[in-house]
């Protein structure tokens, strides 16, 4: 693991009204790497996912407390501009959910709203961004439709791409094939992969066998509790804790 | 089922067909359209026109949606998008209330609060002599009794709209305000027209707060500090009196038939409107 980490979690502590959802998270995110959140449904998976990037903000009565250290920056931090860490993050959802208009202004959203892209090269921007999400051949002759008729497979894509364009260095999957027929579900994986050379990817996924396909990096979180994490070989080789060990033979679920 | 479904339809078709046999007197003297783009409003002369009427009941209609649209979107954006729940919880009952009031009460309002209002501030600032009962009182009055259908309706609409696709938007770096202006209205367009067009409807046939303050003068308004008649108020007004005049009764049947055209044709509108918004929105 690398000295400086550019994604690090310290002391998380999730709190819904009353209730505690994540307990005392500190997890360093090893960068170019594929870190896989998995544990049993409910247990604060998707709420680690969604505090990386502050989107638990807009929620009522959500209270975040401990720091999430972003290049060395806290995001909680009131001084730091939220919409500066989400520009750092792709996010991928459980259902795609491509925005009301064309597949071509779904991929320019990001570089117009950000106004970093020259008018003149945003084709070229979105081309690229459609091609490294393999979806370019796709749609190049319907990047006017609107998003919403491509097929679930295709969107999930094309979230991707419009993800990309944004010019991430981390990528948020929040079980991003669960929606997804077996090979749409291959086709996703295939690109996280890729993706892992330039970008640092986390993955929540209930899927144990997804997991082991894609994950080289494993953290298990049960009851809101960071039980375990470590390189993924290690950790499915010889898990110490007793509920790890439970939940790869399929004691928990 | 069939013949229950089909009874609207017919009635709206009865109701018609009814006002103009009634109108059949005066349409056999005049031809149906010089009656309705003539000024000259003078029943014991034997003048029926009744373009100063339909005028009267565009502009105040007009005015009502100018003032009331605007507000309400933005209401009903603050209220879904920004507004803590317990301020949208404490809200809504109350705007949901104001659409059930009866309107002769916002006709006495009218009376007590925005003529004055619009006789000693509002048209004196613009350099205008007015006695206050005019086309803008008129609007005033129309434009708060439609805020809560289309607040309430647009508020529907946006809370229909999933939050995950407000999420995908703010996670690629959308402050608020873009994504409620890209992704929110955008998505809600079609629900918004459909509010709109219910405040519209509302606005044409409403009758008793408008008559109350609009100052119910049968001449073309030139500005919105003129008095104006619409159509309802007309009815509301003369129908059962002076019903000796030769052929009053027909026009008045006359200009209630052209309401209701006016009504149909502006749905229709907004139908066509919406499908296409539909199409492109697929």
């Amino acid at each position: 693991m690398e000295i400086r980490p550019h994604l690090s979690v310290q002391n998380l502590n999730v709190y819904f009204d009353q209730l505690r959802i994540l307990k005392d998270v500190s997890i360093d995110i090893p960068d170019h790497k594929i870190t896989v959140i998995i544990g049993p449904s409910g247990c604060g998976k998707t709420t680690l996912l969604k505090s990386l990037n502050r989107l638990l903000d807009p929620l009522d009565g959500v209270r975040v407390e401990g720091r999430v250290l972003v290049d060395n920056v806290d995001i909680y931090d009131p001084r730091t501009e939220v919409t500066e860490v989400r520009k750092k993050m792709g996010l991928l959802s459980q259902r795609p959910q491509p925005l009301p208009m064309s597949i071509y202004d779904n991929v320019a959203y990001g570089p117009r709203i950000h106004n970093h892209v020259d008018k003149k090269r945003l084709g070229e921007v979105v081309e690229q961004y459609l091609r490294m999400a393999g979806l370019w051949e796709e749609v190049k002759d319907r990047l006017g439709e609107p998003a919403s008729r491509l097929s679930v497979g295709q969107q999930q894509r094309l979230c991707l791409a419009r993800g990309l364009a944004v010019g991430p260095e981390i990528i948020l999957g929040d079980e991003p094939t669960s929606a997804l027929d077996p090979q749409s579900s291959q086709n996703v994986e295939r690109r996280l992969i890729e993706l892992k050379e330039e970008y640092t990817v986390i993955v929540v996924t209930h899927i144990l066998r997804q997991a082991k396909r894609i994950a080289d990096y494993i953290a298990f979180l049960y009851l809101g509790e960071l039980v375990e994490h470590g390189p993924a070989a290690e950790v499915f080789a010889n898990p110490r804790d007793p509920r790890m060990r439970a939940y790869l033979t399929g004691e928990i679920s | 089922m069939l013949v229950l479904t089909c009874v609207p339809a017919f009635l709206v078709l009865l109701i018609l067909v009814g006002l103009f046999v009634r109108a059949r007197p005066i349409l056999a003297e005049k031809p149906f359209f010089s009656l309705l783009f003539s000024s000259a409003w003078s029943p014991l002369k034997g003048d029926f026109g009744l373009f100063p009427f339909i005028m009267g009941t565009l502009w105040v209609t007009f005015v009502s949606l100018v003032l009331a649209v605007p507000v309400s979107l933005l209401t009903a954006v603050f209220l879904s998008e920004y507004a803590p729940r317990s301020v949208r919880e404490f809200t809504k009952p109350i705007i949901d209330l104001l659409a059930g009031l009866p309107s002769v009460i916002y006709g006495v309002w009218g009376v007590l609060l925005v003529v004055p209002l619009v006789g000693r501030i509002i048209a004196p600032f613009f350099g205008v002599t007015s006695s206050g009962y005019t086309v803008l009182a008129g609007g005033i009055v129309l434009a708060i009794m439609i805020f809560p259908t289309i607040i309430s309706v647009s508020l529907e609409v946006f809370s229909s709209i999933p939050y995950q696709m407000r999420e995908a938007s703010l996670s690629l770096g959308a402050t608020k305000w873009e994504t409620v202006r890209h992704v929110v209205l955008k998505k809600g367009l079609q629900g918004i027209i459909a509010a709109i067009v219910l405040g519209l409807s509302r606005a044409f046939g409403e009758t008793m707060a408008v008559l109350m303050v609009v100052g119910n003068i049968p001449r073309l308004p030139r500005s919105v500090f003129d008095g104006g008649y619409p159509l309802p108020a007309l009815l509301a007004n003369n129908y059962g009196e002076m019903m000796s005049v030769p052929l009053y009764d027909a026009a008045l049947m006359l200009a209630a038939a052209v309401l209701l055209l006016v009504v149909l044709f502006f749905n229709v509108l907004a139908r066509l409107i919406l499908v296409r918004v539909e199409r492109r929105a697929a």
